[in-house]
């Protein structure tokens, strides 16, 4: 059934369809619409959970992390500084291995106040372990909610997972969103059974206090299974084309990139914008391709190293930018395609931040100098912010 | 109890295995009390109070027994007994 | 005639990590005695947890979540509204935390918990410090007590902030049911646990128990020292039902409060002033007491 609506209405819609039983909610701008609309489900009748009103995010997802011991579904949705309150839990979900699903509606992070969207917020989680999952429209952030439940509750994987969802670029533009039939997604998603959960025939004590004799395998068992849920994702993402006919790739998508002379690898919604001007470059006779990030965690390096042998010249495009060496996009990048004695040149644009908008123009203007590098074969700036407000965009 | 070798043995949430029952606690003290039947009127003050539930007794009428691979030597039951049944005695040396 | 005068059943194995004389294990003792097996307790950090044990050992017969140090509260109501959602009604999901652990860094959850009236018992271990990190002062360290950040030199610098009065706090919050317990007095306990359990919304029991490495006691000597800050009206036994204060143990003559301070190495830096001066605080407050008493009775 299709149906006109905001990414935020599409993330509450996922959630209510994956019959979540213990939801959380705390407001922020830009995802109260999320709660209230979870609220307005719930009077209704359409929702069937618990929801609960708490009084800030770090108690939102500790609630939550408590009702998933029981065995319940969880779900709660929070941005920028909602989500840095939460880091301590964040960690503490990951080492319980809750398999908690949340929206991010990813916004700047304070002071100055700035309510827009950047990815800056969920760039500073990326080291908690959870699964992080970009989307680039409105649809895909409703089926990526319900696929996460499939992908976290996985008993191989059991870990939380982040869906996120650029702020006001996504969560207040209004599209056409086709929502599956409750009956589908039930065949789809099985009811929450984990194998271990508060019993009172088996007690035992979640938690611990472990020494260091067996502390390193406990951490080596997440980080196995991060690895082994890239397995899950895609085998999940297949699952899904053949119920509802809608693909995402997984952990990556390459697009116009057969026989590229350049490509751009990027997340969220600005992938949209990067396709459009791809196609117009390509009429052209410009051999522009995309790689659209839709999994940042767990990294698919495996994916990212053929760019080694795809192009000679790879950009990245960031809506966040995390001190260390260009924006938090970039580094991950060079990460994964990092091959000793490889000679693939990259450059980090850095853009969109605080609800700028990142315009076909500027897109165009990005694909343009990726193609200048390669012809003249060097990087002339590893990273450029644009566009900035000097003119000339030159940073670093 | 089962045999932990490698992470693959670890379960996929941190949770404990058995009970602490093998802590055997009796080691940390350097006093250990002494009950004295023929003074006790088995009052059970001694059991009530006693921390680490080292103080036993099967059924209502007998006389409380010390378990002395766990009682930590605190001196509450012999502080506490309210017909001087037990004292507390240097542990003595190995 | 040999009689147990409270439950016999025992919910914690033997050889729990808790030093000799500490109160934490007697107050779980009592506490589960009248929970009984289909209870849930969720820890934050703090002795409380550690007593329980070092993984893969386990102390009590009872399922324990493990929880970070602020969100005792929140984690139980998750708990709670996990088993709504699951149908399950006959189990009690209990908030386990120090004193640390409520009145300053959870005061927060607690209070919005309290709001929501979600239906678990809160359980606040009063030693009267941050204990487990060694002896560090909190929201509930009495005055005059020596810490190690309120450390004493040349006679001062010891603790001067009194106690927060965090049942009237939670009564103001709109509690639906408050107690006052002592681990000196188990048939109390019981009871005050008993009655509790099955009241719908939140309860809140404030158990008083000492701390010998923390107190700077003998450790023969905890039940007798908790036992005398009751005596002395140091530490009242009270209830708050739906708002209506009740004495749970007459005390008719209070004993002097120097018979409860000489015993604690925490106090021994205290003046003969210093000390008449908590005589008169202590006075005060249980004065206070019993005409909340009066006012909500009459």
């Amino acid at each position: 059934m299709i149906e006109v609506m905001t990414s935020n209405y599409a993330a509450a819609h996922g959630a209510r369809l994956s019959k979540v039983e213990v939801i959380a909610a705390y407001p922020i701008t830009p995802q109260s619409s999320i709660s209230e609309k979870l609220a307005e489900m719930s009077v209704k009748g359409e929702l069937h959970g618990q929801y609960i009103l708490v009084e800030s995010e770090h108690s939102a997802m500790s609630l939550l992390i408590g009702a998933s011991y029981v065995g319940a579904r969880t779900y709660t949705a929070t941005s920028s500084h909602g989500l840095a309150l939460m880091h301590e839990m964040l960690y503490w979900a990951t080492g319980a291995r809750r398999p908690i699903v949340m929206t991010i509606v990813s916004r700047a992070m304070a002071p100055p106040w700035n309510i827009w969207g950047d990815q800056m917020d969920v760039i500073g989680e990326r080291d908690t372990g959870w699964m992080q999952f970009f989307c680039e429209n409105n649809q895909e952030t409703l089926d990526t909610t319900i696929m996460s439940y499939r992908i976290a509750e996985d008993r191989s994987v059991m870990l939380p997972a982040m869906v996120i969802e650029d702020g006001f670029i996504l969560s207040h533009t209004f599209e056409a969103v086709d929502l599956p039939d409750q009956d589908d997604v039930d065949d789809f998603l099985p009811k929450f059974n984990p194998e271990l959960k508060i019993d009172f025939n088996d007690p035992r004590r979640f938690g611990g206090l472990v020494m260091p004799d067996w502390w390193s395998e406990f951490r080596f068992r997440i980080a196995q299974d991060m690895e082994d849920a890239k397995k899950k994702i895609i085998e999940v993402d297949k699952e899904f084309e053949k119920k509802f006919g809608r693909s995402y790739g997984g952990l990556v998508e390459f697009y116009n990139c057969d026989d590229a002379d350049v490509i751009l690898a990027l997340a969220g919604s600005a992938v949209g914008t990067a396709k459009h001007v791809s196609d117009k470059m390509r009429e052209r006779g410009k051999k522009v391709g995309v790689v659209k990030i839709k999994t940042l965690r767990p990294l698919p390096a495996e994916e990212l190293t053929k760019l080694n042998d795809m192009v000679p010249v790879v950009g990245v495009f960031d809506r966040s930018f995390n001190f260390g060496h260009g924006g938090g996009i970039f580094s991950e990048i060079r990460n994964g395609i990092y091959t000793p004695g490889g000679g693939l040149l990259t450059k980090n644009y850095v853009g969109g931040m605080g609800g700028r908008d990142f315009t076909p123009k500027h897109m165009e203007w990005v694909f343009e100098d990726l193609l200048r590098i390669k012809k003249e074969g060097k990087v002339d700036r590893m990273i450029e912010w644009i566009p900035l407000r000097d003119g000339t965009g030159r940073w670093y | 109890m089962p045999v932990l070798k490698t992470y693959k043995d670890l379960p996929s949430t941190p949770v404990t295995f058995y009970s602490t029952e093998s802590n055997k606690t009796g080691t940390w003290r350097t006093i250990r009390p002494i009950l004295d039947e023929s003074k006790c009127t088995r009052c059970y003050i001694c059991w009530k109070f006693c921390p680490d539930l080292s103080v036993d007794v099967a059924k209502e009428g007998d006389f409380p027994s010390i378990d002395y691979d766990y009682c930590k030597g605190c001196g509450v039951c012999a502080n506490e007994c309210p017909s001087d049944a037990i004292h507390m005695e240097k542990e003595a040396h190995k | 005639m040999p009689k147990f005068t409270i439950p016999k059943e025992e919910y914690l194995y033997k050889g729990h990590s808790g030093c000799p004389g500490c109160g934490t294990p007697l107050a779980l003792r009592y506490a589960l005695k009248a929970l009984g097996p289909r209870t849930v307790l969720n820890f934050p950090a703090g002795c409380g947890g550690v007593v329980l044990g070092v993984w893969p050992g386990y102390a009590m017969k009872v399922p324990v979540v493990d929880n970070a140090f602020e969100c005792t509260a929140a984690v139980a109501n998750g708990i709670r509204a996990g088993f709504e959602v699951k149908g399950v009604d006959d189990a009690y999901v209990v908030g386990w935390a120090g004193d640390g652990a409520t009145v300053d860094i959870g005061l927060q959850a607690l209070s919005a918990t309290v709001d929501r009236n979600s239906n678990i018992i809160y359980v606040m271990l009063d030693n009267e410090a941050y204990m487990n990190t060694g002896i560090q002062k909190s929201g509930c360290t009495p005055i005059g007590a020596w810490t190690t950040t309120t450390p004493v030199s040349g006679g001062k610098g010891y603790n001067l902030t009194p106690k927060k009065r965090i049942m009237d706090m939670l009564v103001a919050n709109g509690i639906v049911y408050g107690a006052t317990v002592n681990i000196a007095y188990p048939e109390d306990f019981v009871t005050r646990m008993q009655k509790a359990k099955d009241i719908r919304g939140t309860k809140f029991i404030h158990v008083f128990a000492p701390c010998s490495a923390g107190w700077r006691t003998d450790p023969s000597k905890s039940v007798e020292i908790a036992r005398l800050a009751t005596q002395t009206g140091t530490f009242p036994l009270y209830e708050v039902d739906r708002g209506k204060y009740s004495l749970t143990k007459e005390i008719k003559k209070r004993k002097p409060v120097d018979e409860y301070l000489k015993l604690q190495g925490r106090f021994r830096h205290l003046s003969k002033d210093a000390i008449a001066d908590i005589q008169k605080l202590v006075d005060e407050e249980y004065e206070r007491l019993l005409y909340k008493v009066k006012v909500t009775n009459g």
